[in-house]
């Protein structure tokens, strides 16, 4: 029982690389898979991927890799993707297996859960094995990060988790690991069909993705008007960072909803997240308050955002922020002479 | 076409407090109201209704308090509510409240579609939705942000996701977990308020839905909680203050080295 393997659910671009997800996973398979002393596969859905993408896999902390191939595998639909690994899960019958707390894990997870009647934990900020039981013991929050809760899966198996984006960092490449692709064969019949892929269509800018970035710069009510939020694009690109809002901004139609960080947007969990003129609502801090970094700016000495900033500015806004940008732009300018 | 519209009653989160004792929540003097969320596939079912026509029933499950959260659906403009309560129910997670949910679906079908929202703001799983769609085999499109077309036999959706949105044909019954931007809840009505007054709401137990006792609740839950507490947040904060030329320039080099510091930006 206990030589049963840990999985990793990986996840492809439009292009057929493997995304950054993919690799954190392995990171935090690893740590458990070395633990349990069993081995660790990545499990990858996909469409003509190469050979040396799938090693990227490997290098990267897998001991082997389930390579699926089927045309219809890509785009991700979610009942084509449950019903193959439900057919691999059964085959193989893995203990753990972990996905990222992605639109595509948290619609593929639940859904496979229901068919496998087992467990599942979302967006979980830490995982680990119980002593003695051998248990994953499964940390997330809950009632917009007011609690945490440790969840287990005692009985059903596999023990199934999605752990947010960004909050491991993934292990340093390793040319010398070894391990076996396998590739698996599935039959026609056992995709579903029923939903088509009419289309896709990419951000309107070529913007930097909020639930995966290093670092994001967010805005609220403190900018008093749309125009302003020019201020925020501007210092995100110096910073090359993402573009968040609080919930005020989407509403007010100052930026559009899938930039909302908080309970009814997105959570984040950046190396750093600088909030301007954010006040820091209950809600918003919800969403960010996992930030290894906040720094925020606000003329409110008051705000509740300074209770979970590293740093924090009080002042304008309106002062602050372009003169921090021309001391950025200063700074770089006198490094590139 | 009828629309099924589950919902969830959550505390008001702003309201919450913890017993920093026991790390438990406390939910004395909480108001309980619609999970926002749920707010936006109220509303999504009551413009499909008045596109297509048809009937919108509300249901939920949860402590018999939660048929004040299924009158508020009504008052907005849902025809009916079905409360799935009872202690049997008590401790449920996502799976078996999936489950019993998609139970009472069973029992109450034919249907067209099924609209909830992304998640719930206490639990904030999000897995109840799917979870539906998959006891049910209904195809699925969460995150949904728009309605493109729709007809007796299909609906065309767009779906927000992390790149961009993509947009999907699927056939009906289907069921989609919405985003905000699917559309603007109206406040309840004062026709909506009355019926909301009056309406019988039936209360089932379990048993009127035929699930084995065992099979929902905390016994028929794949997941326990094995503690909860309250998280650590431990920052110790710097505060500047910009009180003239002279603060105001020496707090944006403060912040340019703190940035440097944690190789945030490097030059």
């Amino acid at each position: 029982m206990q030589e049963k393997e840990i999985w990793t659910i990986s996840e492809i671009t439009e292009n057929k690389r493997i995304k950054t997800i993919s690799f954190e996973l392995l990171a935090w398979g690893r740590n458990l898979a070395e633990e349990l002393k069993v081995p660790l596969a990545a499990v990858i859905l996909g469409d003509s991927l190469k050979e040396e993408e799938l090693r990227e896999l490997i290098y990267r902390g897998a001991d082997q890799v389930y390579w699926i191939n089927h045309r219809q595998l890509v785009p991700f639909i979610v009942e084509n993707h449950s019903n193959v690994l439900q057919f691999l899960i059964k085959k193989y019958q893995p203990q753990i297996i972990i996905a990222g707390a992605t639109t595509q894990g948290r619609t593929l997870m639940p859904h496979l859960s229901v068919r496998l009647k087992t467990g599942l934990t979302a967006d979980c900020t830490e995982l680990k094995i119980e002593k003695g039981s051998g248990l994953l013991l499964q940390v997330r929050p809950a009632i917009g990060g007011n609690i945490m809760a440790t969840i287990k899966t005692p009985e059903k198996r596999p023990q199934m988790a999605t752990v947010r984006p960004k909050s491991k960092q993934m292990l340093p490449r390793d040319e010398n690991r070894k391990g076996g692709i396998i590739p698996i064969k599935i039959d026609d019949t056992i995709l579903d069909g029923r939903v088509i892929h009419l289309g896709f269509q990419k951000n309107e800018k070529e913007e930097i993705v909020l639930s995966t970035a290093d670092v994001i710069v967010s805005g609220g009510r403190g900018l008093k008007k749309k125009d302003h939020f020019n201020l925020i694009y501007d210092l995100a690109e110096q910073l090359n960072a993402a573009v968040g809002a609080s919930r005020e901004a989407v509403d007010r139609g100052w930026i559009s909803y899938p930039h909302q960080v908080g309970l009814s947007g997105k959570t984040v969990n950046p190396k750093a997240y600088l909030a301007i003129g954010i006040s820091g609502a209950i809600q918003h801090l919800a969403g960010m308050k996992t930030a290894e970094t906040i720094i925020a700016i606000n003329n409110n000495p008051q705000a509740d955002i300074f209770k979970i900033s590293d740093l924090g500015i009080i002042g304008d806004l309106f002062e602050i922020i372009p003169l921090l940008e021309k001391k950025l732009k200063e700074k770089k300018n006198c490094h590139e002479i | 076409m009828k629309i099924i519209v589950p919902i969830k009653q959550v505390p008001e989160t702003s309201q919450v407090k913890i017993n920093e004792e026991t790390g438990t929540v406390i939910r004395e003097g909480v108001e309980n109201i619609i999970n926002p969320l749920d707010l936006y596939a109220i509303e999504l079912a009551i413009e499909l209704r008045e596109e297509q026509g048809g009937t919108i029933t509300v249901i939920s499950m949860g402590p018999p308090k939660a048929e004040i959260a299924l009158r508020e659906a009504i008052a907005m403009g849902a025809d009916e509510a079905i409360l799935l309560s009872g202690k049997e129910f008590a401790g449920s997670d996502t799976w078996a409240t999936a489950y019993a949910l998609a139970t009472l679906i069973k029992k109450i079908q034919p249907f067209d579609l099924i609209v909830s929202g992304e998640r719930a703001t206490d639990g904030d799983t999000g897995q109840v939705g799917p979870g539906i769609a998959s006891f049910l085999n209904l195809p699925l499109s969460t995150y949904t942000r728009k309605i493109e077309s729709i007809d007796n036999q299909h609906i065309v959706v767009q779906r927000l996701i992390e790149e961009g949105s993509e947009t999907l044909k699927m056939p009906l019954p289907a069921l989609l977990t919405v985003v905000k931007e699917i559309s603007y809840p109206r406040l309840p009505t004062l026709r909506g308020k009355q019926k909301a007054r009056t309406i019988d709401i039936p209360v089932y137990s379990g048993e009127d839905i035929g699930i084995p006792e065992g099979e929902i609740g905390l016994k028929g839950s794949p997941t326990k909680v094995v503690k909860i507490y309250r998280p650590q947040i431990t920052r110790k904060g710097t505060l500047l203050v910009v009180k003239d030329e002279k603060t105001l320039s020496e707090s944006i080099d403060r912040l340019i080295s703190f940035l440097e510091e944690k190789k945030i930006i490097s030059f």
